[in-house]
């Protein structure tokens, strides 16, 4: 039963000789394979790599050598490049793309011991709330395979939650790490903007995107983001502030710590069981110390609104490089230039990236760029002016991640609107570019309820410590869906 | 008798946008369209306009644009010196048409 040991348990276990690596990889390739035809949480399967990497690493252990995940099995989100790996972003555009380099992330964890088992789905460059977007086809939530994962790191969630690896790099930009990581029932992080290194991270929107990562415990989750966080000068928005040792700073308690509770977010569109869990969760922090108080921050609910212009105009502009020419597919037989260009990406593109090129395409063109897109970053300013206000009085806000649990798959396909609303409460951290993170916190008809921690700026220690505190005082982080417990 | 265009559009509100605006929009981003997905996209690119239409209700008359989200993030520069190597084939064994290191493309000027 290697798989129910936490990351944590992992490392030490290898380091201590209880097992091997070969051994543990062998054991999640297993439930990997048996888990693709009822979840899809994969798109590419590293087996022969990993197996000689595994290897590799306990040679290392044996000789007393080996970084902090040395041997220590993990995926990475499909839009991470892995040198010689193809890296698809869940789409038709990238399907044939062999990436020539490693992005930071990968190169990092590698060089801290991980070891790649594979590439995992994820709505289409990013995308979704739900992983449907995918051009390899929806992944399925292992708590019911009906009901979708989250997205857009829905492959990462649900590998992790059914525990085919200990953890995972995801990506979020409105909430595509903790959205997947409520509906999931698993712990996801987002750190603060420039926190952790983009470069060889395929962009979607430039100000918005932040890696990070998946586990079943805040612990697991601070092991892995140290080893993945720091400044890169590959990467012009990479910022250079130390990182902490997130692992130490774990167990301090929760007396004093004041905690915000966003009135904004207590809305109609919550559901009232889900409300429940999250106000049960409150109590917890109480009675852990935590003084409690409810803060408001009036421009928050133009989350959506600001992102559904900033994030379109950033990704029209990312996804100008995918025309054909140097990568990427081509369309078969273009006639001229023009021909080469609107093919190509009219037939590399699903429905749901056309959709956000266009708007972003309309929103920064001539005539629209002022009543649009700097109207949005104007509010993006008074979003991001809310959170600085509360957060001279509170050190931490909470909240629910998701307005619901995890929904059919085609429920909330036919109007892009309320796949948009399933983020309302999480794009605000992306606007103001704070860390953020999602903790189980309980269940509502059997599905995982999350809890969501956010904030200031550099603060993941803070945030992780208030999720680890919880996670010592409950066990809904340990649940995990019984096919795969 | 009735006018139907005239009762029609009572039912159903026009769309934010006209099927000529997403034509020109898909024109200028090199994007293909299928002419039955038109009124596909023309409906929900018409919803998301309207979503965004709520930034109206704020008042931003007094406040300057977030580019980004970190307060005196600089653009970094670095010292004007030769670091890379020429790793041209290795990074052209992913494209789809190359010869003698160029970029293979239709013929652009007649």
């Amino acid at each position: 039963m290697i798989h129910r040991n936490s990351l944590t348990q992992l490392a030490a276990g290898l380091r201590a000789g209880k097992f091997s690596s070969v051994e543990l990889v062998r054991e999640y390739l297993a439930r990997i394979e048996a888990s693709q035809p009822s979840l899809n949480a994969f798109i590419s399967i590293t087996g022969a790599e990993a197996l000689a990497a595994a290897a590799a690493a306990d040679r290392e252990i044996a000789a007393g050598r080996g970084g902090p995940l040395a041997g220590v099995p993990i995926g990475h989100k499909d839009l991470f490049c892995t040198a010689g790996v193809r890296t698809t972003c869940g789409s038709r555009m990238l399907g044939n793309f062999v990436s020539p380099y490693d992005a930071t992330v990968v190169a990092k964890l590698k060089a801290a011991g991980a070891i790649t088992l594979g590439k995992l789905n994820m709505d289409e460059f990013a995308m979704g709330s739900s992983n449907e977007t995918s051009y390899y086809g929806p992944v399925r939530n292992p708590w019911n395979t009906d009901l979708v994962p989250g997205g857009s790191s829905g492959g990462s969630a649900a590998a992790v939650a059914a525990r085919l690896v200990p953890a995972a790099t995801a990506t979020d930009t409105g909430g595509s790490i903790r959205q997947p990581a409520a509906l999931c029932g698993i712990t996801g992080i987002k750190p603060t903007y420039g926190r952790v290194s983009r470069f060889g991270m395929i962009a979607f929107a430039s100000s918005l995107d932040q890696g990070g990562v998946l586990a079943t415990s805040a612990q697991d989750a601070a092991l892995v983001l140290r080893e993945m966080a720091g400044f890169d000068p590959k990467d012009s928005t990479s910022v250079d502030v130390p990182v902490p040792d997130y692992g130490a700073a774990l167990d301090a308690p929760l007396a004093g710590v004041k905690v915000g509770l966003i009135r904004e977010f207590i809305d109609e569109g919550l559901d009232r069981e889900n409300e429940r869990r999250i106000r049960e969760a409150l109590v917890v922090l109480e009675r852990l110390g935590a003084t409690l108080r409810e803060v408001s921050l009036p421009n928050l609910p133009l989350s959506v609104p600001a992102y559904y212009v900033v994030a379109p105009a950033e990704c029209s502009s990312n996804l100008a490089r995918y025309d054909g020419v140097r990568f990427g597919h081509r369309c078969k037989d273009p006639r001229d230039l023009q021909d080469l260009y609107r093919r190509s990406r009219g037939e590399g593109f699903g429905a749901e990236v056309k959709r956000r090129i266009m708007t972003g395409t309309y929103v920064l063109s001539a005539g629209y760029y002022d009543a649009y897109y700097l109207k949005a970053q104007r509010v993006r300013q008074l979003i991001a002016a809310d959170f600085k206000r509360v957060f001279g009085e509170v050190d931490v806000l909470v909240g629910p991640t998701s307005p619901t649990a995890a929904f059919p798959i085609g429920a909330k396909t036919d109007d892009p609107i309320t796949m948009y609303l399933n983020d309302i409460y999480t794009i605000g951290a992306n606007l103001a570019g704070l860390p953020a993170m999602s903790v189980p916190c309980g269940f509502v008809g059997g599905l995982p309820v999350g809890l969501q921690i956010v904030g200031p700026h550099f603060a993941e220690g803070r945030i992780l410590n208030v999720a680890h505190r919880y996670q010592l005082e409950t066990d809904w982080h340990l649940k995990a869906p019984e096919r795969f417990a | 008798m009735y006018d139907f265009a005239l009762l029609f559009s009572f039912a159903f509100p026009p769309m934010s946008l006209t099927r000529a605006q997403i034509e020109s929009i898909a024109h200028l981003a090199r994007l293909e369209l299928e002419p039955a997905e038109i009124p596909v996209y023309q409906d929900s690119l018409s919803r998301i306009i309207d979503l965004v239409g709520q930034l109206d209700r704020a008042d931003t008359a007094a406040v300057a644009p977030m580019a980004h989200p970190l307060p005196g993030l600089t653009q970094r520069l670095r010292p004007d010196e030769v670091t890379e190597e020429d790793r041209h084939e290795c990074y052209q064994a992913s494209a789809p048409q190359v010869a003698a290191g160029l970029y293979l493309v239709p013929k652009v000027i007649e």
